[in-house]
């Protein structure tokens, strides 16, 4: 259970999810921000107005997946670093998924780097296949990798083992 | 040698800054003294970024919140004068206070006294707790984000409140491995995101767990924790150690509150806001009419919400020696509207309550 | 071992100081000018700062902002110095103070 020990299970996640279908579409942004704090940037990140708080800031934010583009500018907003954007089937059997990233090294594009579940444990490696980290960003990199697609909703942060950018 | 000033600001965090910025903003002659090298308070070591409404700062770091406020003051020079390395200690009678900088004791009449003195670490009571390398989570910032040194290699965490877990995050950041969290409750204390951004990076979270003793003879070479039960006594036979070179205490904050009664100011007890707080009204003045409080010390709260409480301090102190204008007006009753909403929802309920009961007590005397 | 410096960090940058030497109970260290005593020590390894008069405890820093009075040392002479916020000028002599510590005349 997220309040024991940090980890949301996938039964906590559930409303926060897409409908399966919407997959289909494109890519499409995760906000597993599931407790009613006082927190709003998101709202304000994105440009297609698809996040909303149901009435005031400590709402928890709700996203209309239909308005959603999966452009990720609402990924480094986020101070609880709790926003993701995941694109299935990229390619057969693979999907991506773009996340915060604030530690050094940043990785390289095409870089293997390692694949961590939300309870910090290896699930398998991945090829990085964006990174973008402009001054605007102030210093939270979103870094896009390739993932199995039965591992999309466990990979929720990576270990960058070796080379990158100091 | 002595100085004068209409508004005497004490404490350059960003409860202070704000009192002093709107002071001065609105004409009041204002001084502003800190007793450390850099103003900002707390400020200068949250790399991470602040929560809130974005229509004051959520989104930004707090290091880049500080520098705001600091360009403020700067901007203010002319009615706004700061002295850094300088501590307030103490208030005399007929309005007047001295300060001490690193060679020189000085006197200062002011008007009114806006004391802003923030908050000192809490320890927690176990064995060996005072070895080198236990550490006040503020200290452990101060160390890695002020002056670039990691506290050590290994570091066991103690407190799951916000600060236990951005402090982490920040540990890791640094480079620092965090072998644990451990917490009494049951349950995490701070926001849930904080705490699956460290979990999800592989640090243990060990809720219903404690501390019983820092292990090592000159300095912390470990911790031995064990569980608890539902009212924290330690569960026999499930004691573990771990292996660390630091242990990092996060376990609250207590309200600097020292020249308050010297100010013979009236306190009361609220445990929702840390201790014994100056009484004060919803103008953040207290029950001396010179003196305001805002920030930390007037109850344990985050720095969005210093930020406004000193606004308001700052509005009202200038109000009560020039009267009100159209502009005291609107800033209080934007700051008094963000707080509301800050402290609105489920995770503001103790906040809430204990401004409440200040309030009421306030009312009763 | 690595350093406890921080050579890089993905969000702060650290203005490089000059180096400077000083003496921990007559031998020689390396640190960066104005940062604190503690911290200089702290980086080179000492986490030990004095022992407690009564029970000759081991004490290190432990607020780092000048409150709490764990990390005082002898500096240049004088006792009671509070090495956290103390900066490091070339140098300096810094010791453990015994006890209480003498006031020198």
């Amino acid at each position: 259970m997220l309040i024991n020990d940090g980890i949301i299970t996938l039964e906590e996640l559930k409303k926060a999810l897409p409908p399966e279908e919407r997959y289909g579409k494109g890519p499409v942004a995760i906000i597993e921000c599931l407790q009613d704090i006082p927190c709003d940037p998101c709202v304000s990140a994105c440009p297609v107005k698809a996040i909303k708080m149901k009435e005031g800031i400590t709402d928890r934010p709700i996203l209309d997946f239909d308005k959603c583009t999966g452009c990720g500018l609402c990924i480094p907003k986020c101070p609880g670093l709790a926003i993701f954007v995941v694109q299935k089937n990229i390619a057969p059997g693979k999907a991506s998924i773009s996340m915060s990233h604030e530690l050094l090294p940043i990785p390289l594009k095409d870089q293997m780097v390692t694949l961590l579940d939300r309870a910090g444990k290896t699930v398998g490696e991945g090829k990085v296949l964006r990174v973008i980290n402009p001054p605007a960003y102030d210093k939270t990199a979103v870094v896009t990798v390739e993932v199995p697609e039965e591992k999309v909703m466990d990979v929720r942060a990576i270990r960058v083992n070796a080379g990158g950018q100091p | 040698m002595s100085r004068n000033t209409e508004v005497f600001v004490i404490g350059g965090g960003p409860a202070g800054l704000s009192a002093a910025i709107v002071a001065a903003e609105l004409g009041a002659q204002t001084l502003l003294v800190d007793d450390s090298a850099k103003l900002g308070g707390q400020l200068i070591k949250q790399t991470h970024r602040f929560f809130g409404s974005s229509n004051r700062d959520a989104g930004i770091r707090g290091i880049s919140i500080a520098d705001k406020l600091c360009e403020d003051v700067k901007n203010l020079k002319d009615r706004l004068c700061v002295l850094e390395n300088t501590a307030a200690v103490g208030f005399y009678s007929n309005n007047e206070a001295g300060i001490l900088s690193q060679n020189a004791y000085e006197r200062v009449s002011y008007q009114r006294a806006i004391v802003c003195t923030g908050a000192t670490e809490n320890s927690l009571a176990f064995e060996n707790n005072d070895l080198p390398g236990v550490y006040g989570a503020g200290g452990v910032q101060t160390l890695m984000n002020v002056h670039g040194i990691r506290p050590g290699q290994k570091i066991l965490m103690i407190g799951s409140g916000n600060i236990g877990l951005i402090v982490s995050y920040q540990l890791i950041q640094a480079g620092v491995d965090v072998v644990g969290l451990v917490e009494g409750l049951p349950t995490i204390g701070g926001y849930l995101v904080h705490a699956s951004k460290i979990r999800r990076l592989g640090v243990p979270i060990y809720t219903s767990h404690t501390i019983l003793s820092a292990l090592g003879e000159t300095q912390v070479e470990g911790a031995t924790l064990c569980q608890v039960d539902d009212r924290f006594r330690p569960i026999p036979n499930t004691e573990f150690d771990v292996e660390c070179d630091c242990i990092c205490l996060a376990v609250g904050l207590t309200p600097l509150i020292d020249l308050f009664q010297q100010a013979k100011c009236r306190m009361v007890h609220i445990g929702e806001l840390g201790g014994l707080v100056p009484l004060h009204d919803s103008s953040m003045k207290t029950t001396n009419p010179e003196i305001f409080v805002a920030g930390d010390a007037s109850g344990i709260e985050e720095a969005t919400t210093a930020i406004l409480g000193g606004r308001i301090a700052g509005a009202r102190a200038y109000e009560s020696l020039y009267g009100s204008n159209d502009k005291v007006e609107q800033i209080v009753a934007e700051a008094k509207e963000e707080l509301k909403t800050l402290r609105s929802g489920s995770t503001g309920e103790r906040i809430r309550w204990g401004r409440e009961r200040v309030l009421q007590e306030v009312g009763a005397c | 071992m690595t350093s406890l410096r921080i050579e890089a960090h993905p969000v702060l940058e650290f203005e490089k100081k000059k180096k400077v030497r000083f003496f921990f109970e007559g031998k020689e260290f390396e640190g960066f000018e104005g940062e604190p005593i503690a911290a200089a020590l702290h980086a080179a390894g000492v986490k030990m700062l004095r022992r407690s008069p009564h029970k000759n405890r081991a004490r290190g820093f432990f607020c780092a902002i000048g409150r709490c009075s764990s990390c005082i040392m002898e500096v240049d002479g004088e006792i009671n110095t509070m090495t956290c916020i103390t900066p490091l000028k070339e140098g300096m002599q810094v010791k453990m103070q015994k006890g209480h510590g003498e006031i020198k005349p």
